[in-house]
């Protein structure tokens, strides 16, 4: 089908692989051992995830993407604590993790800033929960609040702000806890396309002057590609992994990148595995079976 | 066409001025009729007032008969020919003309009481804004945080919430007689009514706006560390109070609703005691003047208080615009 003769998603230049190697070396800071997760519905019980492994090291983005029903969204609140796994083991710096906590931080899909509290006491909060006094907490808000833009905000509510300063605050209120790792669930999804690529842009000049690791869920494969070291792509139905991918396009990383054959070579691959031509797809590839109903000669699209 | 918008778009915010007019109309259009029904004599009134009685013995001057009645006498008089009685048309003494109750409205603060050991008007009415005001509180004071702890641990939904829904539909004017030969007669069995009225209502209202919030406030809180009270001081109660002020305010319009029956217990007091009293002297003037105040007080109380809450939830305020 592609036009162009693109490499293998696996090739990587030497720098890159001098990257993932150093990458490897360090600690590991998120460990999922043998993780199965199973709901009891109407239908009787089903399984969510199924077998999930991997590793995750310190300073490392992570983007997990699935198709839609492959339990990407259980998975990273097992992670959080909100949801436990029906067995195996989620271990967090080599000490398992049962129930929420300021070690990992989560960025929701949905806006969950604290709508009666200002920016700057929506950030304060995590602080003030780990029992630091009310003046430490103000001085480490306003520097995160800085870090992601939004000084001149810091004394509004967050019905004030646009979609995209509210994800920046949330990121800022997640990140002043000094977590080991950030969770983030389809953080962007809601956001249109320009506020989603200044996000995405600003999410990695973040992750890049801060000790973070970032585990990042999302359904869009382009951002997978560039935000991520490492994709790990997930199958529906149950969810299982179906492929840890190294991203092999260089880093730095920029919009530029989108068509450079590294790009495009991951993003078929991702592609290939997500949607997976399969034979009974036929109905759909047809495409609609319309009728005209519009005048002779009043044509949209002029065949030449 | 621009500038005002349709009246009848489905769910189309009006323009300020037909809002205004809107709000003039709600009010005068009752009054209208009211005072068409009135002062159009042959709209309704069915009676006759007689001014002069002329030979029907059993009549007297300033008597309401009914009309056919009337025609009947001034008939039969007529076959006689003796002295016509006469009279004009009137309303039945249950529907007093709108200006005799703006009257009755200004003489009720100042007619003196007609035995020294009754109350003026204003007396009464401070009388029942205290048991209101007791009433409430005691409930609110109990009722809030058992409804927000119903609203937050399902344990506590669980212990209580089932025998209060039995309990809710008990009248609590039912209790009446009980209330009195607990409390006396005084404004104990009064308060209580209002209480046992208030509170059932407002603990399962409480606990469904608590149940409402946002769960994943919740979830994010505890992803920033929050703990147990923690989440109920610094999430669940914050988060939900915009909310229970607005409940607080319907229950307190539920609240008057029981202030008559609550004051037809034991000594009749306050506000009741002046319509039970002037509406046994036939001064419907008065009874109309006295519920119309009860309506301007609890008005005014929610407008008031809807002013406040503007003030106190001012993360509020623009949520509702968009």
């Amino acid at each position: 089908m592609t036009s162009i003769e693109l490499p293998s998603y696996l090739e990587q230049s030497e720098h890159v692989r001098a990257r993932f190697d150093k990458l490897k070396q360090r600690e590991v800071i998120l460990e999922v051992k043998q993780l199965d997760k199973q709901f009891s519905s109407q239908q009787g019980v089903v399984t969510a995830l199924k077998d999930i492994n991997f590793k995750t090291h310190r300073r490392e983005f992570v983007c997990v993407i699935g198709p839609s029903g492959c339990g990407k969204s259980t998975l990273i609140r097992i992670l959080a604590g909100l949801e436990s796994p029906s067995s195996g083991h989620v271990m967090l710096d080599n000490k398992p993790v049962f129930e929420p906590g300021p070690d990992r931080g989560m960025v929701f899909q949905g806006y969950t800033l604290f709508p009666w509290l200002t920016v700057k006491h929506n950030v304060m909060f995590g602080l003030e929960m780990q029992g630091h006094t009310k003046a430490t907490a103000e001085s480490e808000a306003l520097n995160w609040i800085e870090l992601v833009g939004l000084d001149r905000f810091a004394n509004a509510y967050p019905h004030q702000l646009s979609g995209g300063m509210k994800q920046r605050v949330a990121i800022a209120r997640a990140l002043a806890n000094k977590p080991r790792i950030l969770l983030m669930d389809e953080p962007f999804g809601a956001l249109d396309a320009q506020t989603r690529a200044k996000m995405q842009a600003n999410l990695l000049e973040i992750w890049r002057n801060i000790d973070i690791t970032v585990l990042f869920i999302t359904h869009d494969l382009d951002e997978a590609i560039y935000l991520a070291d490492r994709i790990l792509v997930l199958k529906a139905n149950p969810g299982e992994v179906e492929e840890l991918i190294e991203v092999s396009v260089p880093r730095p990383r920029h919009t530029g990148q989108i068509i450079s054959p590294e790009f495009l070579a991951t993003k078929k691959r991702l592609e290939e595995l997500i949607h997976p031509p399969s034979d009974d797809d036929d109905d759909d590839a047809d495409g609609l079976h319309m009728i005209r109903m519009a005048h002779v000669g009043d044509d949209v699209e002029v065949m030449e | 066409m621009s500038q005002s918008t349709r009246l009848f778009a489905v769910r189309q915010a009006l323009s300020k001025k037909q809002v205004t007019t809107l709000t003039l109309l709600s009010f005068l259009l009752p009054l209208f009729l009211w005072s068409l029904l009135s002062y159009v004599p042959f709209l309704w009134h069915p009676k006759v007032e007689i001014v002069d009685p002329g030979s029907i013995s059993w009549f007297k001057s300033g008597m309401l008969v009914e009309r056919d009645v009337f025609a009947e006498q001034h008939r039969l008089a007529a076959e006689q020919e003796s002295a016509l009685p006469e009279g004009f048309r009137s309303n039945p003494i249950y529907l007093p003309a709108p200006h005799e109750v703006a009257t009755a409205l200004y003489t009720a603060f100042t007619t003196k009481p007609t035995r020294s050991s009754e109350q003026w008007l204003h007396e009464s009415l401070w009388h029942s804004i205290q048991v209101i005001f007791w009433g409430f509180t005691l409930a609110s004071l109990v009722g809030v945080p058992l409804g927000v702890l119903c609203g937050t641990y399902a344990a506590v939904s669980k212990l209580q919430e089932p025998f209060i829904e039995f309990f809710r539909y008990l009248p609590a004017p039912a209790f009446g007689a009980l209330a009195v030969a607990i409390m006396g007669i005084h404004d104990g069995p009064k308060i209580s009514i209002i209480f046992i009225g208030t509170f059932f209502q407002q603990v399962l209202i409480v606990a469904n706006t608590t149940r409402k919030l946002d769960i994943a406030l919740v979830e994010a809180a505890l992803t920033l560390g929050a703990k147990n009270l923690q989440l109920l001081f610094r999430v669940v109660i914050p988060g939900i109070l915009p909310d229970l002020y607005r409940d607080q305010r319907i229950l307190l319009g539920w609240a008057w609703t029981y202030l008559i029956v609550a004051e037809l217990i034991g000594t009749s007091s306050g506000i009741t005691w002046f319509i039970t009293q002037q509406a046994r002297y036939k001064n419907f003037d008065n009874v109309y003047a006295a519920i119309i105040m009860i309506g301007i007080i609890g008005v005014f109380t929610d407008i008031l208080l809807a002013r406040l809450g503007k003030r106190l939830f001012p993360w509020e305020k623009e949520q509702v615009k968009s």
